[in-house]
């Protein structure tokens, strides 16, 4: 008998049996009866194909977690979820040089880069803003906020509303866009943070959706569905544009040809200096108090309470950080576009931002660069597989919570030994 | 006053088919303690599913048009329910002892398969159904009228008899007493000889049986839908389950109502634009204010 490895392939047979019955039922209609008008066409290779792929998984799924491995590997799954790597004390990184030369290759980019990557890398660090803003609330402090999407349309219109009608350019609005969204989050969180996670999760996720449903209907003042044009950054006055109207452009005063991806290279310049800037605060504010607060409600809220933690202060502090990126970043958003409807702030920006989040590794910032890049800027390289994309987030999200609930980059943390002559 | 009691009447189908789809919010949350992020979507689903159901009884010669309902039903609430065991099998049993961030992200990923699923498998146009029932009664009042049509009355006519099902369901049987007691403490429902898991997943058989219900009676009443339809509906279906007090099941079905009426007054009587935006204000409101809404016990949080 082949039973030594202790596999019984008639129960993998009956599980794969079982798996493809119902794959089945549940594909049969959905994906064997293509709609058309009131009629339809069968597709039934699609549906073979599926219920195949099912039930042979199933029973390769069945017949690993019998033998001696799977059942180690399912063993380690109950008990992967623990929380930081804790260093030595005075442990010293090896991988110091790495940020200097990260900054260098980065300033080297838009000289050296085609317009597309340039406009494909913007793109991944507005994510990376996105993600690290969203990591303070989610991340870090634990609260599960949906509506993120709303911080960030709050950035973009600020900064074509601001314009249109105050006549506010880039310069600013980028600090005011952030206060904005920073009192947006401050009025949206200060009622809700009462209220336990799942709770926040659906009143955010409503808070984002009525926004957007204003900037929709609200048409006499935000142009609605028809969308509203954002103006370009200027270098010291000197516009990126072909020709101004009041005063010289950037290349009439450099005597340079006209470029177009001269705004690009610098839109990406300024936003790679506020990205340092808000990697910068973000390090340095895990490590303060208020850093440790967050994480430490994130742990136990209940705890926290009755250690005397202002649970309400902490807890809109995160909220205002975070929503303040989101607005940093919903600025840049509009000036890269150069025009803005509402149709780029649906849920589904915030369900993105949030994987982001989650695969790179909750409170990791490290984490949260990396997944941004690889969510944005993978999709751009598979073009042939955008409608997948949808589908391929929705998977990520489910599996990482079941394999990996921590992220990819696990937080380290430096551990620390008393001083001799402390106190024991 | 025509229009009041013409609005009342919209209201009070619209909230019926609410009910239905909260109450398999309010199990869930009941029984585990999770908002079932992509409940909506099965929703939708089952849209579809009941479009697929009519165009193939058609196919098949079925002219008379109780057969087709019933056959539609039946298949509807059918394959639905096991999209729900199936869903709750992958994405929320391996997270039962997990925290409960993670499950709601993984519910919030098992919405965007859903949706791109069916995005891919049906394309992304608007589909739609023929219209089955004509007719209506009317009612002259004032000057104007109002309306009622033959399949808004079977709309509340399916859901009360699903409602009533549901809560003989569980009220009187021995899978109700399991449910219940699975409800009040789930490791005391295990140690008393009750399969908890069991009883989990058919608690969400159960609640997306309802949403196929649902998704029956609107599909046909509206004719049209698409990929994305799940993630309104069920927000404003949450809002009812929210209303009525989570947890609570006839707090879902009169929540759903109060939740219908109150929307198609505002729709009618103030501006159908921000009829949304109405009920997100709300949703938001009773959560500060009563977060355990008119039926349900306030929770405690304990270490």
């Amino acid at each position: 008998m082949s039973q030594a490895a202790g596999v019984n392939f008639k129960k993998s047979t009956i599980d794969a049996l079982i798996a493809g019955f119902l794959a089945l039922i549940l594909f049969g209609p959905i994906v064997g009866v293509l709609l058309d008008g009131y009629q339809f066409n069968f597709e039934t290779d699609r549906v073979a194909w599926m219920v195949a792929i099912v039930a042979i998984g199933r029973f390769a799924i069945s017949s690993f977690f019998q033998t001696e491995k799977g059942i180690a590997m399912s063993f380690r799954y109950a008990n992967s979820n623990d929380g930081a790597t804790v260093l030595a004390p005075g442990h010293k990184s090896k991988m110091v040089w790495i940020i200097p030369l990260v900054i260098v290759i980065g300033l080297l980019i838009p000289f050296i880069a085609s317009k597309y990557v340039l406009t494909v890398v913007i793109l991944g660090l507005i994510y990376v803003l996105l993600g690290l803003g969203l990591n303070i609330v989610v991340g870090l402090a634990g609260l599960l906020d949906l509506g993120f999407v709303g911080f960030y349309a709050i950035g973009a219109y600020g900064l074509a509303l601001g314009y249109e009608n105050l006549g506010l350019g880039f310069w600013s609005m980028l600090p005011i866009a952030a206060i904005l969204a920073a009192v947006a989050g401050a009025i949206l969180g200060f009622p809700v943070l009462r209220m336990h996670g799942d709770y926040l999760a659906i009143v955010t996720l409503g808070f984002g959706e009525i926004i957007r449903l204003v900037l929709t209907n609200w048409a006499s003042f935000t142009h609605g569905p028809n969308g509203i044009s954002a103006p370009l950054p200027t270098l010291f006055g000197l516009e990126f544009k072909r020709r101004s109207r009041d005063g010289e452009t950037f290349h009439e005063f450099f005597n340079l040809p006209y470029d177009s991806a001269y705004k690009y290279m610098f839109i990406y310049l300024v936003l790679f200096a506020v990205v340092w800037a808000v990697l910068f605060i973000k390090h340095r504010l895990v490590k303060m108090p208020i850093g440790r607060a967050w994480e430490a409600l994130r742990e136990d809220e209940i705890a926290c309470r009755s250690l005397g933690l202002n649970h309400v202060l902490v807890k809109l502090s995160a909220f205002m950080l975070g929503a303040s990126t989101g607005g940093l970043a919903g600025v840049f958003f509009a000036t890269y576009q150069g025009f803005i409807n509402p149709s780029s702030f649906t849920f589904f920006e915030s369900a993105l931002i949030l994987a982001i989040v989650v695969l790179g590794g909750m409170g990791s910032t490290l984490g949260v660069v990396i997944a941004a890049f690889f969510l944005t800027v993978l999709p751009e390289m598979l073009r042939e597989f955008a409608e997948y994309r949808v589908l391929m987030f929705g998977i990520l999200m489910v599996v990482m919570m079941i394999w990996k609930p921590r992220g990819i980059v696990r937080v380290t943390r430096t551990g620390f030994a008393p001083k001799q002559g402390a106190v024991k | 006053m025509d229009i009041v009691l013409q609005q009342l009447v919209n209201g009070l189908t619209l909230g019926s088919v609410y009910g239905l789809i909260a109450i398999g919010y309010t199990m869930v949350y009941g029984i585990i303690g999770m908002i079932n992020f992509a409940h909506g979507d099965v929703y939708m689903v089952s849209a579809y599913i009941t479009a697929i159901a009519i165009a193939l009884l058609t196919f098949f010669g079925i002219e008379s048009f109780p057969i087709i309902i019933i056959g539609t039903l039946f298949l509807t609430v059918a394959v639905t329910g096991a999209y729900g065991w199936v869903i709750e099998r992958i994405a929320y049993r391996p997270l039962r002892n997990s925290s409960r961030l993670s499950v709601l992200i993984s519910a919030i990923g098992m919405s965007l398969i859903l949706q791109n699923y069916v995005q891919l498998s049906q394309g992304a146009n608007q589909q739609g159904v023929p219209t089955l029932l004509t007719g209506a009664i009317r009612f002259s009042v004032g000057d104007g009228f109002v309306q009622i049509t033959y399949m808004k009355l079977m709309i509340l006519l399916i859901s009360l008899l699903g409602m009533g099902i549901l809560t003989y369901v569980i009220q009187k049987t021995k899978l109700g007493r399991m449910c219940r007691a699975t409800q009040q403490d789930r490791k005391m429902a295990s140690i008393l000889g009750i399969d908890t898991d069991k009883v989990i997943s058919t608690v969400f058989v159960i609640g997306a049986m309802m949403a196929a219900l649902a998704g029956v009676l609107i599909t046909l009443d509206y004719g049209a839908f698409d990929f994305y339809v799940g993630f309104i509906i069920g927000i404003k279906a949450f809002t009812a389950a929210v209303l009525g007090g989570i947890g609570s099941l006839p707090g879902a079905m009169l929540g759903g109502l109060i939740l219908g009426l109150s929307e198609a007054l505002f729709a009618g009587l103030i501006s159908s634009d921000y009829k949304d935006v109405f009920s997100f204000s709300l949703l938001v409101l009773i959560l500060i204010i009563r977060p355990s809404g008119l039926l349900g016990k306030p929770e405690v949080e304990k270490v």
